[in-house]
C-alpha cells in the first residue's frame, strides 16, 4: 500500500476546511486515527463494556482480556521483556512524573544530579525541576550544538558520578533531532545513573526496542501513534519497578487493606489505581495493529522522503529559516522573515491546512534558539508530497499577503 | 484568499504592526505590567502613567504577531486622557467585540479599534488581540490596589 491509500483509513481526512480540502500538518501535536482504532473503540462501547479485574460476568471477562491483551501488544510493540514492565498511564507526562514523583523522590539528595537537555519539552523538564527543589538535588543540562544535536563529548562531560538520572528526548519536536539515546544510556550507566526516555515523538515513527536501547524507564502516549488521546505507556526495568512506590492510592492497585496498613498488588498494577483507562487501551492496541500492518519500517521511509521534499522545496523559498538538523525526523519547524509564526499559521488556515504555532511547549529550546515561536509543519503516514506542495503554495501566499506591510 | 482573512488583517491593523504606536517604556514613575500569551510565547511589558485617575500616558514593547502588535499599539491610542474607570469599560467593550457580540459603539470613539472587529471570527487569535488590554487592566487594577 502506498501514502495515498493509507491516506483512505483516515475519515477525517476526506473534509474541506474554509472551503479547501484539508491537509494536516500537525501530527507531532496529535495523529488522525483510523477507521480501525475508532471502530475498536465503538465495538468496545457497544458491545462489551464494563469494569475489569473484578466482576466474574462475561462481559468484565471480556473487557479484562481487551485491557490485558493490549498490554501483551504493548510489550511486543517495543521489546520488553515482560508485561510487568508494562504500566499504563494518562500519557507521557503522567509517565514521566510518576518516574520523577517515584523514583526520582525516593532516590536523591542534596549533591545529587538530574541531568536532561535544553531540547526537552516542558513535560520532560519540570518534574525533574520540581524533583531538584524538594530534594536538593542540582538540575543540569548537556549543551547543544549549532545545529541542535548532542555530542556524546558532551554528554561524557556533563554526566559524573553524582547524576542519578539523565532524561533525554528520543526524538524532538521541535529541531527532528534523533538523538543517539543508546549511546547516551551507556554514558548514563557507567556512571551509575537510570536513563529516562521520553520516546512521545520516536514511538509513533520508528521501531523501538528498549532492551537494545538498555533505558531503564521509556515513555510515550497513544494519541501520537494513531490511538486515542487519555492513554500512555510507562516501560520500566522489572527490577526498578519492584523497588518504587506507587503515587496514586486507591481502587484497583491494592492487595490487603487493613484499618491503618494496606499492601499493593504486583507489577504492573501496583501503579494504575482507580479504574483504568480501559477504551484507550483496547483503542491503543488497535492502533499499534494497524501500524504493525503498514509497518514501521515504511512509515519511517515515507517521512525520511517528505522530510526531505519538505525541506528541499522551502530551500527553494526566500526568507526562510529553518530550525534543526539535516538529519532529521520527519517535520520542520521553520520562519518566515517579517511574518510572525501565528500570522503564517491563519494564512495557512485560511487555505485548509493545519501547522503548529508558538513555542511547542519547549520554552527553553526557543530561548537557546533566539526566537519567541516558531511554525512547524509535521508528517505522518497519510501526507503526501500533494500536502507538501499545497503548504509550499500556502506558505507562498502568506510571504505575498504580509509582502506589502513590509 | 478568503474575505474573512481581508476582514482579519485590513489594511489600518498592518500600518499599526508596521508603525506601532507609542512603542516604548515610560521611564520615570511609571506602573509596569510584564504580561505573557503562555500557548504561544507572545509579550508584551505596557507601562502606563496614571495620575489623578487619568491614565496620562501608556507605552508597549514586547513581541507577538500582528494581531497581538497592533491591538497594543490601538490600546495605547485609544486609552491615553481616558478616566481609569473609561478605560475598563472600554475594555469590556473590547471583549464584547472580540467574542462576536454586539458592542457599545456610542459610548467612545472606538476609531481604529473596530478594524479588529473581525478578530472574532478566528477564535484561535482572539487571545492575541486581548493581551495588551489585559495588561492595561491588570496595570489600573494594581494603582487602585496601591491607592487603597
Amino acid at each position: 500500500m502506498s501514502a495515498n491509500e493509507w491516506r483512505k483509513l483516515f475519515p477525517i481526512l476526506d473534509q474541506e476546511v474554509n472551503g479547501k480540502p484539508l491537509v494536516y500538518l500537525d501530527s507531532a501535536a496529535t495523529s488522525q486515527k483510523p477507521i480501525q482504532v475508532i471502530e475498536a473503540l465503538d465495538k468496545y462501547y457497544k458491545e462489551y463494556n464494563s469494569n475489569v479485574h473484578r466482576g466474574v460476568h462475561t462481559l468484565g471477562t471480556r473487557a479484562t482480556d481487551g485491557y490485558e491483551g493490549a498490554r501483551e501488544k504493548v510489550r511486543r510493540f517495543i521489546g520488553a521483556k515482560s508485561t510487568q514492565e508494562i504500566i499504563f498511564t494518562r500519557g507521557t507526562t503522567t509517565a514521566i512524573n510518576t518516574v520523577a514523583r517515584s523514583y526520582g523522590m525516593a532516590n536523591l539528595s542534596e549533591g545529587d544530579e538530574i541531568v536532561i537537555t535544553p531540547m526537552e519539552h516542558h513535560s520532560n523538564i519540570i518534574p525533574w525541576q520540581q524533583v531538584a527543589k524538594t530534594t536538593g538535588a542540582t538540575l543540569k543540562y548537556i549543551p547543544l550544538q549549532p545545529d541542535g544535536t548532542i555530542d556524546l563529548v558532551d554528554v561524557e562531560n556533563t554526566v559524573t558520578a553524582h547524576t542519578k538520572i539523565v532524561s533525554v528526548m528520543q526524538v524532538s519536536n521541535v529541531l527532528g533531532t534523533i538523538n543517539p539515546i543508546k549511546e547516551i544510556a551507556a554514558i548514563a550507566h557507567k556512571n551509575g545513573a537510570v536513563m529516562v526516555v521520553d520516546g512521545a515523538q520516536s514511538a509513533p515513527h520508528m521501531k523501538v526496542n528498549v532492551q537494545d536501547l538498555d533505558c531503564d524507564f521509556f515513555a510515550f502516549s497513544a494519541h501520537k501513534m494513531c490511538g486515542p488521546t487519555g492513554i500512555g505507556v510507562l516501560y520500566g526495568k522489572k527490577a526498578l519497578l519492584n523497588k518504587m512506590d506507587p503515587v496514586e492510592f486507591g481502587g484497583e492497585m491494592i492487595d490487603f487493606v487493613g484499618l491503618q496498613e494496606s499492601t499493593w498488588k504486583e507489577l504492573p498494577w501496583k501503579f494504575e489505581g482507580g479504574t483504568p483507562i480501559i477504551a484507550g487501551a483496547i483503542g491503543l492496541g488497535a492502533a499499534i495493529d494497524f501500524l504493525e500492518e503498514i509497518g514501521l519500517d515504511n512509515v519511517l521511509k515515507h517521512e525520511h522522503v517528505l522530510a526531505e521534499y519538505a525541506m528541499e522545496r522551502l530551500s527553494e523559498l526566500e526568507g526562510v529559516t529553518i530550525f534543526g538538523p539535516k538529519e532529521r525526523a520527519g517535520l520542520v519547524t521553520f520562519n518566515l522573515d517579517d511574518v510572525h509564526p501565528h500570522d503564517v499559521a491563519t494564512v495557512l488556515d485560511s487555505e485548509g491546512i493545519a501547522v503548529r504555532a508558538g513555542h511547542h511547549c519547549a520554552q527553553p529550546l526557543m530561548k537557546w534558539l533566539d526566537v519567541t515561536a516558531t511554525a512547524r509543519a509535521s508528517f505522518y503516514l497519510y501526507n503526501t508530497e500533494d500536502d507538501i506542495d499545497a503548504f509550499l503554495k500556502g506558505l507562498t501566499t502568506a510571504k505575498e499577503y504580509f509582502g506589502h506591510v513590509f | 484568499m478568503s474575505s474573512n482573512l481581508d476582514q482579519l488583517y485590513r489594511q489600518v491593523i498592518m500600518d499599526h504592526y508596521k508603525n506601532p504606536r507609542n512603542k516604548g517604556v515610560i521611564e520615570d514613575n511609571a506602573l509596569t505590567i510584564n504580561m505573557n500569551n503562555p500557548t504561544c510565547g507572545d509579550r508584551i511589558q505596557l507601562t502606563l502613567k496614571v495620575e489623578d485617575g487619568k491614565i496620562e500616558s501608556a507605552k508597549f514593547d514586547g513581541e507577538g504577531c500582528s494581531i497581538s502588535l497592533a491591538s497594543a499599539s490601538m490600546m495605547t491610542q485609544a486609552v491615553k486622557g481616558l478616566p481609569v474607570e473609561d478605560a475598563v469599560k472600554l475594555a469590556k467593550i473590547f471583549y464584547d467585540m472580540m467574542l462576536g457580540n454586539d458592542y457599545d459603539d456610542e459610548s467612545y470613539d472606538l476609531g481604529d479599534i473596530e478594524a479588529l472587529s473581525g478578530v472574532s471570527k478566528f477564535p484561535a487569535r482572539i487571545k492575541c488581540a486581548t493581551l495588551a488590554w489585559k495588561a492595561m487592566e491588570q496595570g489600573v487594577g494594581k494603582d487602585e490596589e496601591e491607592e487603597e
